[in-house]
């Protein structure tokens, strides 16, 4: 093993964030910015883009959790600077003993077995010149696995996955989007990973093929016994299939619980306008809702508002707070701590409300 | 007489192609009240948006159009592109899915609003076009019209566009709004402000809409009446609680027990297996017989018409419509997933080689 051996204990849990057994992955106080250039010749620094700013969270054994938030949130950043593919700019990553963020690339491959990512574009994500059989055979290869009997190994992967073996020869464009995404789910899976990443894993998925590769997955995670970090806007997907649920927007959590509890009683104005804004496919109940509207667009990252960045779009704020206690969202970040409402909430004046 | 405003009958879209003729849109027929809203399901490929170009005549000229589209009476099929163009905007305005694309990116969206206005108003003068132009652009919510009334499609971000696109479809208070897609490329919190901009414009020009999406929550909260397409054909059309309390064709009743719901706690969705048809050389029958887990004999053969099933306009393609009274769709799809035995099986298998052994 080329990784060094600090194999250090696991950090402190996270307070109130909930989840059970051990921590396999755990993010404390992640930054990614990305630098923006001038344009011209001398391209100077001008500003940053703030990706992610100080995201904390634990990923345990055997669960699912839920990262959710509109574009720009960050969400697809925090998966790929956890994966290494993008250096943090601050923070740590901590996943069994080993800092992630303090590896060498040769010192994180042999880990890479263990952490995997299924990419949002099953058009994008797999090689148009390779074989089904190659694509899924691939990591074997990489990592000296790919012995005799490998052959049949992956034949087993593509039907855990539900595609037929015999059309391991094919190619990725002979396959509907729904298999292409199996193809690249049986990929992940050819290692045998602890921790798999999946980033909007069924976004670009019609809805009868979506609830298939749902399925898929969620079996997966429960038989194998595998950690998802599943990333995703889809609210109603995340009510599916996550166990906890945390909620970006521009870069910081806001709120994180249980999706039960998130979905019932959000307690961030957020994450309720979020919950309201889904449409539910009931006629009645969607024209009887209660509705919490949020006006505007999310502000550029470049130059978040300061203290609290919702404050710009929240409804709260611009209707129910006095000026004294508008003073603390605009000077002061609220900090993701338990509020009363039993899960941590970064907001001043986090209540829960019920909405559906 | 009636007081449909748009009336479309048996229309059929043909595109050829070197592999052979797809058959994008094969029989379609809606009526549409005055004021009403009707909303159109179905899954990518399913005709929904061909049929919309089809009924404003913006398919390409390749395409073999057949059928009916009245607009107030007036057959549209055949009509010449200066007829039609008089009528699109003022009679029939439409929305469609990137506002990237469907705005110019050279003019900025005051003149875009004003000529459309200054198209269907000979004598209006530019000034008071302009005037109304940032009317409507508050109408549809954009804040500080008059400021931004000079600003380009790019210095907008993707709501605001839509908004502005809304503006134009109802600068010239027509009769109907068909909306393609509206709102797919936005977030959910902007997705809502951009239904609500759509439910005014509708309130203040009382237009009928006709809103394509595939999205079953947008069509549950605002829209009258539901058409399902599938392959290329309306397959179910009923009242919006209709369709979403007592389906009566197979796939609709698959889509609703696929969709994973926010309100309630579901052990298991129960997906659709297999995919959409391929629209070139369609075999004969049910199109979704291959996926119907209803499937007999006499669906590989005759393709079901639309028939009344249930409420007097609540039709459903099905030859066993019948069947599904009173049915969950967890009784008649199977809640697939993994492969049981396979998964066992690689649960079970070690590792091929030992894991402490490093490649690098």
């Amino acid at each position: 093993m080329t990784a060094p051996a600090q194999a250090a204990s696991p950090l402190p849990p996270l307070p109130g964030h909930g989840g059970t057994g051990e921590p396999v992955l755990q993010v404390r106080d992640l930054v990614k910015h990305f630098p923006v250039m001038s344009k011209g010749i001398v391209r100077r620094r001008v500003g940053d883009v703030h990706a992610v700013c100080g995201v904390s969270f634990d990923l345990y054994e055997n669960e699912t959790l839920g990262l959710v938030g509109e574009s720009g949130s960050g969400k697809t950043t925090i998966s790929r600077t956890v994966l290494g593919l993008e250096r943090a700019t601050a923070g740590r990553v901590r996943y069994q003993g080993h800092e992630l963020t303090e590896l060498s690339r040769r010192q994180m491959r042999p880990l890479r077995r263990e952490l995997q990512i299924v990419f949002q574009d099953p058009y994008a994500s797999l090689d148009p010149r390779m074989t089904v059989h190659e694509i899924v055979a691939e990591p074997l290869r990489i990592h000296g696995r790919y012995g005799s009997g490998a052959g049949a190994e992956v034949s087993e992967l593509l039907r855990l996955v539900g595609l037929n073996p015999e059309h391991g020869n094919r190619f990725a464009h002979e396959f509907s989007g729904g298999q292409r995404q199996r193809i690249g789910i049986a990929r992940a899976l050819a290692l045998r990973p602890k921790v798999v990443i999946l980033d909007e894993p069924v976004s670009a998925l019609d809805v009868s093929i979506q609830a298939g590769v749902l399925n898929l997955l969620m079996d997966l995670q429960s038989e194998l016994s595998l950690s998802f970090l599943f990333v995703a806007h889809d609210l109603s997907v995340m009510r599916h299939v996550a166990g906890r649920v945390a909620v970006m927007y521009l870069g910081r959590l806001v709120e994180i619980a249980p999706a039960r509890q998130l979905f019932a009683r959000p307690a961030h104005p957020y994450t309720q306008a979020l919950v309201s804004a889904i449409p539910l496919p009931d006629p009645r109940k969607e024209r009887a809702r209660k509705r919490i509207t949020i006006q505007g667009d999310v502000p550029s990252p470049v130059r978040p508002p300061s203290g609290c960045r919702f404050r710009t779009r929240c409804p709260k704020f611009a209707n129910q707070l006095t000026d004294s206690e508008r003073t603390s969202c605009v000077e002061e970040v609220p900090a993701l701590v338990d509020r009363g409402g039993g899960n941590p909430v970064a907001c001043h004046y986090a209540e829960s409300v019920e909405l559906l | 007489m009636t007081s449909a405003v748009l009336e479309v009958e048996d229309l059929s879209v043909e595109f050829g192609t070197e592999d052979g003729t797809v058959r994008a849109v094969r029989g379609v027929g809606y009526r549409l009240d005055r004021g009403e809203s009707l909303g159109i399901v179905g899954e990518s490929g399913s005709g929904k948006s061909v049929t919309a170009l089809a009924v404003m005549g913006l398919l390409p000229t390749g395409a073999k159009v057949r059928g009916s589209v009245r607009f107030e009476g007036t057959e549209l099929l055949g009509l010449s592109d200066a007829r039609l163009s008089d009528l699109r905007g003022s009679g029939i305005a439409m929305i469609f899915q990137d506002p990237m694309t469907s705005l110019n990116p050279v003019y900025n969206v005051g003149y875009q609003i004003s000529e459309t206005l200054l198209r269907h108003n000979p004598d209006m003068k530019q000034r008071d076009a302009r005037k109304r132009a940032v009317e409507l652009l508050g109408t549809v919510g954009i804040p500080s019209p008059e400021r931004r009334v000079d600003s380009y499609p790019h210095e907008m971000s993707g709501g605001m566009r839509q908004r502005v696109v809304i503006a134009i479809a109802m600068a010239n208070d027509p009769d109907v709004i068909i909306a393609d897609e509206p709102t797919t490329a936005l977030d959910v919190t902007v997705q809502a402000q951009i239904l609500e901009a759509l439910e005014t414009a509708r309130a203040e020009t009382g237009a009928a809409l006709v809103l394509i999406t595939h999205d079953l929550g947008v069509v549950a909260g605002h829209t009258d009446r539901v058409a399902v397409m599938y392959a290329g054909r309306i397959v179910e059309t009923g009242s919006v609680e209709d369709i979403f309390y007592t389906p009566r064709m197979p796939y609709t009743l698959g889509l609703l027990g696929s969709l994973p719901r926010l309100d309630r706690e579901e052990a298991r969705l129960t997906p659709i297996t297999g995919s959409p048809p391929s629209l070139l050389n369609l075999p004969p029958g049910c199109p979704f017989s291959p996926r119907c887990p209803m499937r007999r004999d006499v669906c590989d053969t005759d393709e079901p018409a639309l028939r009344r099933a249930g409420g007097d306009l609540h039709l459903s393609a099905c030859h066993f419509a019948d069947e599904l009274v009173d049915t969950g769709a967890d009784q008649v799809f199977d809640a697939v997933g993994a492969d049981t035995e396979a998964l066992a099986r690689f649960a079970d298998a070690a590792p091929a080689t030992n894991p402490e052994e490093d490649p690098v």
